[in-house]
């Protein structure tokens, strides 16, 4: 079997990539995305954890973690696409009528 | 750990001032569809009555607030921290239906959604007060925040609402997935969600631990993300100006009071035992809020951006109250956080007020004149202004300089004076904007038009700001118990 640390380090690295991932693209919908792997390495750090402790917190967490993101993706593509409507762009760099 | 979950009918009277708005919230949505276009306002009133609801049963729960009573497999503490953070959400909530009465009309986007997503959104900052475990104050945040998501872009006619929706979902998630590694690697720790169980473990491992420093690194930064303090801070004043004025001020006062109240509970609670890790970041975070929030707001001709800024300035000075970390230090937090509830939520109502049909009413011109056109609005906008600047006799004041002397108690004496002087600049701002109301010629001569529900919320939050800045006792006894009880200090 696998030791508990293998996971953290790809929980890591997903959540690396999710982090660069919202900070350098300008597509709103890959940062949605970029976001979701965010949570996707939380969850893969609460099932090494839940294993590791042998309790099952870490798993009703992750189904929270799950619910939780299918919510948010489906109000942030529902304001997506009522910003579509009024300016066709998914370009967050083009979204500039608010700034100093 | 007990291992089922045990309920009782009395399990459930802990949460009934959640289950109210809950109840209500739902009702909206069913009853909506039994009103007409013109009728809409009467969701107004369901959304009042169950804010009612809700205050009531919390006011029943203050013998078992004194108990520290914790139920639900300990997911939930019923504490006087929650009860007094649970009076500030209804007071926040009840202001915010009182203002957007009019405010929709005019915009003439009524729909019940409005009223129910509010409710919601309360139902998850009451949580946010009483979870006392990571899954509860995780999805707590989140109800609340996917609620201020859809407000935000409420007017779907308006770009700027639809441009301050994206942001805010965007970098509200984003702080969120942070957050919850942080809860994750909590979890990893302790072998626990709940709270206590974290305190603990974290107690005893070795200072410095590297573990525990990403875990309060990535937690702070998804709790600071949601105060708006620096470097957290760039979605507040694209949100706060693009939103619906009414929920601009709801986002300020009550999401801004729930994220502080997951704050307290996650440092004072889980983190305290490890605080020399976290304290310089947090004494950073101030400072740089301070400056910013302050020397930003210098140049905003826009109110709510103006607004904006200096709210991220006032963050800093809440901040400095955990800095100090005294029994003083805290009281001024709550005390802070109490009254700040109500005077920004004031000046957001103005512009509430000036917005009518074809004025947006929040550029620095629309106050032009306005002791002429409305004298009621302009003193009142004095007042709440004199308040944010912390001039006396206003609420304002006292709590600025409750900080102070919880700064200087401790021995921070650069601090004290850095934040005495980031008073100059808020003068300076807070003074051209009333300028505009007291000595420029009047550019509309139309007067505002203030309803009876914007008169009663303007009428409470006068009140709160002149008496606790004339006679803030009550209201210091108030903080203690709120504060100093519930945490032991």
């Amino acid at each position: 079997m696998l030791p508990v640390s293998h996971y953290i380090y790809l929980s890591l690295a997903l959540f690396i990539i999710g982090v660069i991932g919202v900070l350098t693209r300008r597509n709103v919908i890959i940062i949605l995305m970029s976001i979701e792997l965010i949570l996707n390495a939380v969850n893969i750090n609460l099932m090494a954890f839940s294993r590791m402790w042998g309790s099952v917190d870490g798993q009703i967490f992750a189904i929270f973690i799950i619910t939780d993101a299918a919510a948010e993706a489906a109000v942030g593509l529902g304001i997506i696409i009522a910003f579509f409507r009024n300016r066709p762009t998914v370009l967050a760099d083009e979204m500039d009528l608010l700034k100093w | 750990m007990p291992g089922l979950l045990q309920l009782t009918l009395r399990d459930s009277n802990l949460i009934m001032p959640e289950v109210m708005l809950s109840f209500f919230g739902l009702g909206i949505l069913m009853t909506d569809f039994l009103l007409g276009p013109r009728e809409k306002k009467w969701n107004a009133l369901t959304a009042l009555l169950g804010v009612g609801f809700s205050g009531v049963t919390l006011w029943e729960l203050r013998p078992l607030a004194l108990q520290h009573d914790q139920r639900f497999n300990d997911a939930i503490v019923i504490d006087p921290f929650f009860i007094f953070f649970g009076f500030v959400f209804l007071a926040a909530t009840a202001i915010v239906i009182l203002i957007s009465v009019r405010y929709l009309d005019v915009e003439d986007e009524h729909h019940g959604e409005y009223y129910a997503l509010m409710l919601f959104a309360t139902v998850g900052m009451m949580f946010l007060a009483c979870g006392n475990d990571l899954v509860t104050l995780f999805i707590a945040l989140e109800t609340m925040a996917i609620s201020f998501y859809v407000l935000s872009g409420f007017l779907r006619r308006d770009r700027r609402s639809n441009e301050a929706a994206v942001k805010y979902v965007l970098l509200g998630a984003f702080s969120s997935g942070i957050l919850a590694y942080g809860f994750s690697l909590l979890y990893g720790m302790s072998g626990s969600t709940n709270l206590n169980a974290i305190a603990e473990s974290l107690g005893q491992r070795p200072p410095g631990d590297l573990l525990v420093v990403i875990a309060i690194l990535t937690v702070s930064v998804g709790v600071l993300f949601k105060v708006a303090a620096v470097p957290f801070h760039q979605w507040a004043p694209d949100v706060y100006e693009g939103a619906p004025t009414p929920i601009s001020a709801y986002v300020s006062v009550a999401s801004s009071a729930a994220s502080f109240a997951l704050l307290l509970r996650l440092f004072l609670g889980a983190f305290w035992p490890v605080r020399a890790d976290w304290a310089p970041l947090i004494t950073a975070v101030a400072v740089l809020s301070l400056t910013l929030g302050n020397l930003a707001a210098l140049k905003q001709n826009n109110i709510k951006r103006m607004l904006a800024y200096s709210s991220i300035g006032h963050v800093g000075y809440i901040l400095l109250g955990l800095v100090a970390g005294n029994k003083l230090g805290l009281q001024a937090m709550a005390f802070y956080i109490f009254v700040y509830a109500f005077f920004q939520a004031g000046a957001f109502a103005i512009v509430v007020v000036l917005r009518k049909k074809g004025v947006i009413g929040d550029e620095i011109e629309d106050l032009n004149g306005l002791i002429f056109r409305n004298p009621g609005a302009a003193v009142l906008m004095l007042i709440f202004l004199l308040s944010l600047a912390g001039i006396p006799p206003t609420a304002g004041f006292i709590g600025k300089l409750l900080i102070f002397w919880a700064l200087v108690e401790t021995g921070h004496y650069t601090l004290a004076v850095v934040a005495v002087l980031y008073i100059l600049p808020a003068v300076y701002y807070y003074f051209r904007f009333v300028a505009a109301m007291f000595s420029r010629e009047a550019t509309d001569q139309r007067p505002p038009i203030i309803s009876f529900g914007q008169w009663v919320a303007l009428a409470a939050i006068v009140l709160v700001t002149l008496v606790a800045g004339i006679y803030p006792e009550p209201f210091l006894r108030l903080a203690t118990y709120s504060i100093l009880t519930p945490f032991g200090l």
